[in-house]
């Protein structure tokens, strides 16, 4: 049901049935490197090239989600998958093997909650039972499509940020469960003028602010009303500038705020900024955060997926970085 | 306060500064480093294989193409590069870099439209420029001598 002006509240109960969070050997290396259920053990993920690495982590996320579960993969009525690359071509090779409607998102990395909350939707309004929701992001395919070859001796600055090679998968339906997907706000494409390729923290701050401004309004709730607040990717750079922009809004995150890019490198992991792309967000939500609210050392989470709607070509054309965030809240069901 | 309009102004307080003098220092020491290799070289092609001064410069570029090629290809050229920044970039061996790492990365698309197609992606502009300055350069240089 709208509640608001940008938000959704499901009311007829959406529920998280199974998740799965696939990495790469560095995600492994990490703080969170336990928490996944597969990580491999190179970049290449035993495949000939990035691009077959990267279906092959979607794949192998979505298998791994489908076998915790019951639920028979012809029972699944929709499956919803973006992720970096030019046509969406890693969800758009991986759902051929997969029997069922599929809608192809891209919300650069803010596709985890994108594709989460128009799932969840379905299922509240009723048109689908179970919904397979799905993101994904290599560093090295990233590499090529959005900068230069891998292997290119090119100095970064310490704003830059490095992709997280990974999946994510999560199944939700309607009958309950111990976490529910509550509601989502749906975010605006905000453009704050910022063009460097290369400090993407700086320009997706006012995205996720803003729609964690929106948020408190639409649902009519205080950051304290949280355990945890999330953001994707925002990185060492953009999250002192989302606390401040969320600050002078009204809404003090500070004591509940924690970043996905910064929570899955060490910080001697030699990452700059830290991590970012779909998988950022994605594996440590269906994770980390899916087992601890899983343990009860959680309650309710906002998570607000981070994307940067960024095209080499057009930024070289001396285009600014527009930005999106996406929102859902995760919390117990008991809660 | 934070606004659209004084947004790039307010946030540099957050934007971790680049470090240009130490990386100055890193790619003056590193750069200096490369030549130092390359003058061992020709020192080398000079003193063991009977080239002279001018003819010793050949293969003394050739070996140090040769060597950031294999250096790129096992992975370490890039973390120079990080490290180095225009120490490494500017020496013929970051050209070579360029090339074999735009190579490496199009090879999945096979030998013509993946490697032959993109090797030159990057070093194109160097290139382009190299000829364009090296032309108007030699131009000048042949007025002057006509002229004075």
């Amino acid at each position: 049901m709208k509640t608001g002006k940008q938000s959704w509240m499901y009311n007829q109960g959406v529920f998280v049935q199974a998740s799965a969070a696939v990495t790469g050997p560095k995600e492994y290396q990490g703080p969170l490197g336990q928490t996944f259920d597969y990580s491999y053990e190179n970049l290449h993920c035993d495949e000939k090239n990035w691009e077959s690495a990267e279906r092959a982590l979607l794949k192998k996320s979505v298998d791994i989600c489908m076998s915790k579960t019951n639920i028979r993969e012809d029972a699944i009525d929709l499956f919803i998958s973006g992720d970096l690359l030019n046509q969406n071509v890693s969800s758009n090779y991986v759902a051929r093997e997969i029997p069922s409607s599929f809608l192809c998102v891209f919300g650069a990395c803010s596709t985890s909650m994108e594709g989460l909350a128009i799932g969840a939707s379905l299922i509240d309004s009723g048109n689908c039972k179970n919904v397979l929701a799905s993101t994904s992001s290599h560093y090295s395919t990233a590499e090529r499509q959005f900068r230069y070859p891998t292997e290119y001796g090119g100095q970064k600055p310490d704003t830059a940020t490095s992709t997280v090679t990974g999946a994510g998968t999560i199944l939700i339906n309607g009958e309950a469960s111990d976490i529910q997907v509550e509601g989502a706000t749906i975010g605006k494409v905000i453009d704050y003028g910022m063009s460097d390729p290369l400090d993407m923290g700086s320009a997706m701050a006012p995205a996720a602010a803003d729609t964690i401004v929106q948020h408190m309004k639409d649902f009519g709730r205080k950051p304290e009303d949280y355990d945890l607040i999330l953001t994707g990717d925002l990185s060492s750079v953009g999250t002192p500038i989302v606390k401040k922009m969320t600050e002078q809004s009204g809404y003090d995150i500070e004591g509940v705020h924690r970043d996905c890019g910064l929570m899955i490198y060490h910080s001697n992991q030699q990452v700059f900024s830290g991590g970012s792309g779909c998988a950022c967000s994605a594996v440590v939500t269906y994770g980390y955060i899916l087992q601890q609210l899983k343990k009860n050392n959680l309650k309710k989470v906002l998570i607000i997926a981070t994307g940067a709607l960024l095209s080499p070509t057009v930024v070289q054309q001396k285009e600014t970085i527009p930005c999106i965030a996406h929102a859902v809240v995760l919390k117990r069901a008991d809660a | 306060m934070i606004t659209k309009e004084n947004y790039a102004k307010e946030i540099k307080k957050y934007q971790p500064k680049p470090k240009l003098f130490k990386n100055c220092l890193k790619a003056f020491i590193v750069g200096g480093l490369i030549c130092v290799v390359g003058q061992a070289l020709s020192v080398m092609y000079i003193e063991l294989f009977g080239f002279t001064e001018k003819s010793a410069g050949n293969p003394t570029v050739t070996t140090l193409i040769l060597i950031s090629a294999l250096l790129t290809g096992f992975g370490v050229y890039d973390r120079l590069g990080q490290f180095a920044g225009a120490g490494s970039a500017v020496p013929v061996t970051g050209f070579a870099n360029s090339i074999t790492s735009a190579a490496l990365e199009h090879k999945s698309e096979g030998i013509v439209l993946g490697v032959a197609t993109n090797m030159f992606k990057l070093a194109g502009s160097v290139i382009v420029f190299g000829t364009i300055s090296a032309y108007l350069v030699g131009m000048i240089r042949y007025l002057v001598q006509q002229f004075l």
